[in-house]
């Protein structure tokens, strides 16, 4: 069991989270069904509960330096099944918001696929799939990736090369103008 | 019977990788008496990468969409994309707050009111047309045919949110495959995780994810997996000879979409559902389906 300093317990943090997730994470009495059915624990540094835990704990820089909060897909499993009615997906998700404010993602890659896909919905309106492909790859260095599904989507009037943006990408650039503004970037 | 109009939102991948969900579930509504009226110059609902960034930008992606929707004085926008009808569904629940409506519409250039409601095209299609209209429906029934169903992570989780079906054994798909003709086993991973948006920056872990759940369809002798998601469709059909490679199992097994056996049972060709268009082929489920029919 690890010994926990009193004094690294950052209490803004845990009513940041309260505040942020709308969720009062110290319902939380550890059962562990979140992670008992988490699809990607497997993959996880550190599970879904001792998340919550580190949580009630203040443990800010753990918890926002994890690649757990990365590696959640948002399935929903963990909130579905809580006893407590805690909102255990809905707090991941507040966790990786705060993560990029923190600048401490520690999923490169992750992070740079949920901006790449961002981007062209900025730049066209819609996902150009293609371009979002070639961005996310180059700017990852590995060009080739996924290459070889190519041939399973060529003929099939699936892949467009050329991306069409819609009428009213104006007003989609606007409302990430008008967002960055009032967020004060 | 009077057919029932709804503001329809295809969503992004309908346009490129899931370009057979859109041709099949817009041929089948159709054929069903569901009216879709096309949204018009919709953009991207945000999706996954939106809500790891801001929810208020999350919620302006969708609420742009739906403001458009509702100008179209319809009471219900429809999706064949789980995705997007979370996108939706956010949204909606975000207009509840005075505060964040305004700030919503702050950020859109159309008046905004929530007042729209957002479905699948798998809860009109079970809730609204019903098994039993489906049934008179069918002139080429899936007899023989054994179909395991696949309803992924979001379309019934969390069930506050979803209001359709059961988070933990939804059954929708399941009744509509058996309306259809098809023998339908019980699937134990039919809400599993597929590995979802991880594809292109976690490709281990969708397929990974992604096999066990074509495992246990094969295990249970199945002809086909069916599915209502484009991503689930991508990382279990386009990936598959990425799986197969992995767990060193050649034998191909084809994912289909809900909306492509309805059409087909319905009497609509292959071709017309855009059976050819999927990476595992799906010729020896047609032809056991032929030779069936002939009997």
């Amino acid at each position: 069991m690890e010994n926990l300093d009193l004094s690294s317990i950052d209490k803004d943090f845990i009513e940041a989270v309260k505040n942020e997730s709308g969720q009062d994470i110290s319902h939380c009495y550890q059962c562990g069904n979140c992670t008992a059915r988490c699809p990607l624990s497997f993959a996880f540094d550190i599970p879904v509960h001792k998340i919550m835990r580190l949580i009630q704990m203040g443990q800010k820089d753990t918890v926002l330096r994890s690649h757990a909060i990365w590696l959640c897909a948002t399935c929903e499993t963990c909130t579905t099944r809580c006893p407590c009615e805690v909102d255990v997906a809905r707090v991941m998700d507040i966790l990786r918001i705060m993560a990029r404010k923190e600048d401490t993602v520690s999923e490169e890659r992750i992070r740079r696929f949920y901006d790449a896909f961002l981007e062209s919905v900025k730049q066209h309106g819609r996902l150009f799939e293609v371009g979002l492909l070639l961005r996310y790859n180059l700017r990852t260095g590995r060009p080739f990736a996924d290459v070889e599904l190519g041939p399973k989507l060529m003929g099939k009037g699936k892949l467009h090369f050329f991306p069409r943006n819609i009428e009213g990408v104006d007003a989609v650039k606007e409302i990430f103008k008008r967002f960055a503004k009032k967020r004060g970037s | 019977m009077k057919n029932e109009s709804y503001a329809y939102f295809p969503g992004c991948t309908q346009k490129g990788t899931a370009t057979e969900y859109e041709m099949s579930s817009r041929t089948v509504s159709q054929a069903l008496g569901i009216e879709l009226v096309d949204i018009e110059d919709w953009s991207c609902c945000g999706s996954t990468p939106a809500h790891t960034v801001d929810h208020l930008l999350y919620g302006a992606l969708a609420a742009r969409n739906l403001a458009l929707a509702e100008k179209l004085k319809l009471h219900t926008v429809v999706t064949p994309c789980p995705s997007c009808l979370v996108a939706f569904k956010n949204a909606l629940a975000l207009t509840q707050n005075d505060k964040m409506l305004k700030e919503l519409n702050e950020l859109i250039d159309i008046p905004f009111t929530g007042e729209i409601q957002a479905k699948s095209l798998l809860q009109i299609i079970f809730e609204e047309i019903g098994v039993d209209t489906l049934k008179e429906k069918i002139k080429k029934p899936l007899t023989g045919i054994k179909l395991a169903p696949y309803y992924g992570c979001i379309l019934t989780r969390p069930p506050q949110r979803a209001q359709f079906d059961d988070p933990e054994n939804p059954i929708s798909m399941d009744r509509i495959l058996e309306a259809i003709g098809s023998e339908v086993p019980e699937f134990p991973f039919k809400t599993e995780c597929c590995g979802a948006a991880f594809g292109l920056p976690k490709r281990d872990l969708v397929l990974n994810l992604s096999a066990k759940i074509i495992d246990m369809a094969q295990d249970i002798g199945v002809d086909a997996i069916v599915v209502a998601c484009p991503l689930c469709h991508q990382n279990l059909d386009l990936r598959q000879g990425q799986i197969n490679a992995l767990r060193g199992n050649p034998v191909e097994l084809p994912i289909l979409y809900f909306t492509q056996v309805i059409g087909l049972a319905i009497g609509f060709s292959p071709k017309e559902m855009g059976l050819n268009k999927h990476s595992v082929r799906v010729d020896r489920l047609l032809k056991k389906w032929e030779e069936n029919l002939k009997e």
